[in-house]
């Protein structure tokens, strides 16, 4: 059973990825995204890590995905590409080299000798039936709390950041309501 | 390689191939994709990617440390498709366009 999930979710995981790649529309490239982001999310489930997986579909398959969404849809830029190419080398260059990539790692995979060291030398995983949160929040509110604040102020930067990138340059928000009678307090009226 | 033609097991190795083999599109796409919204999606494949080799190794050795790296990629990924997209409305304000292509005036 578990070589069957495996499997299945392994396949949907390399055909949305694909699908990414070769998509011409955006859109598509999108939804192809959301399969491949649920399929891993099945992946952290079948290796007992269920609150990683709750957080992928949170996060990663509502929230990105749909903020991928809005900014196609804002953009007006959902046009199929063209397949014309400026540098035709450029796209055989990066598959052979993408080949030497995923073949060299395979390679070192082989004889299975990653998986090695150290046994838990940060705790167990915990009950892997019922779910490991509360292992999971003691590391990260213990060991991981001076990493964990850092995000805080990370975020803050990422929010602030974006609404100075995304304001118009140049254009100063108004202070109070525009007069009556002019234009703009007509059309906001309306 | 017995294990690879007889998978009544699941072990960690299948799990970090398939992230190998995620990693590489993504790679391989980032490279041959011209629009910079797809590209961005790449990029997601590829923190994917390395979240799944962290949960695998997590499950492997039997370590939550794994589980929690993950969390910290995730913020920094939430944070970077925030910044990113803002870069991208504000080139497409500027030039109309989200194609790398268009984006030029560095390279001399």
């Amino acid at each position: 059973m578990d070589a069957v999930i495996f499997f299945a979710s392994a396949a949907l995981v390399l055909v949305g990825a694909l699908g990414v790649v070769v998509g011409r529309n955006p859109v598509h490239s999108a939804l192809f995204l959301l399969v491949t982001l649920v399929s891993v999310a099945v992946l952290y489930l079948q290796q007992h890590a269920a609150l990683v997986a709750a957080i992928q579909i949170v996060v990663y398959a509502s929230a990105i995905v749909v903020l991928f969404l809005f900014v196609i849809t804002l953009l007006g830029v959902d046009k199929f590409e063209p397949l014309d190419d400026a540098h035709p080398l450029q796209r055989v260059a990066a598959i052979v080299l993408g080949v030497l990539a995923f073949v060299g790692i395979i390679v070192l995979v082989h004889g299975n000798r990653w998986v090695t060291g150290a046994h838990s030398t940060r705790g167990a995983l915990g009950a892997t039936d019922s779910g490991n949160v509360k292992t999971l929040a003691t590391s990260l509110f213990t060991d991981f709390v001076w990493a964990f604040e850092i995000t805080a102020v990370l975020l803050v930067i990422a929010v602030v950041g974006s609404v100075v990138l995304a304001r118009r340059s140049g254009h100063r928000p108004e202070v109070g309501l525009p007069e009556a009678g002019s234009p703009e307090r007509e059309r906001t009226s309306t | 390689m017995s294990a690879l033609s007889y998978p009544d097991h699941i072990t960690a190795t299948y799990y970090l191939v398939l992230a190998a083999a995620l990693f590489t599109i993504g790679a391989v796409g980032l490279l041959i994709r011209k629009n910079t919204l797809v590209m961005f999606m790449c990029i997601e494949l590829m923190l994917n990617a390395a979240n799944l080799t962290f949960v695998s190794f997590a499950n492997a050795l039997n370590d939550i440390s794994g589980q929690v790296i993950v969390f910290f990629t995730l913020v920094v990924a939430a944070a970077e498709v925030a910044v990113g997209l803002a870069i991208i409305i504000a080139i497409f304000r500027r030039r109309q366009s989200v194609n790398a292509d268009d984006v030029d005036l560095l390279k001399g």
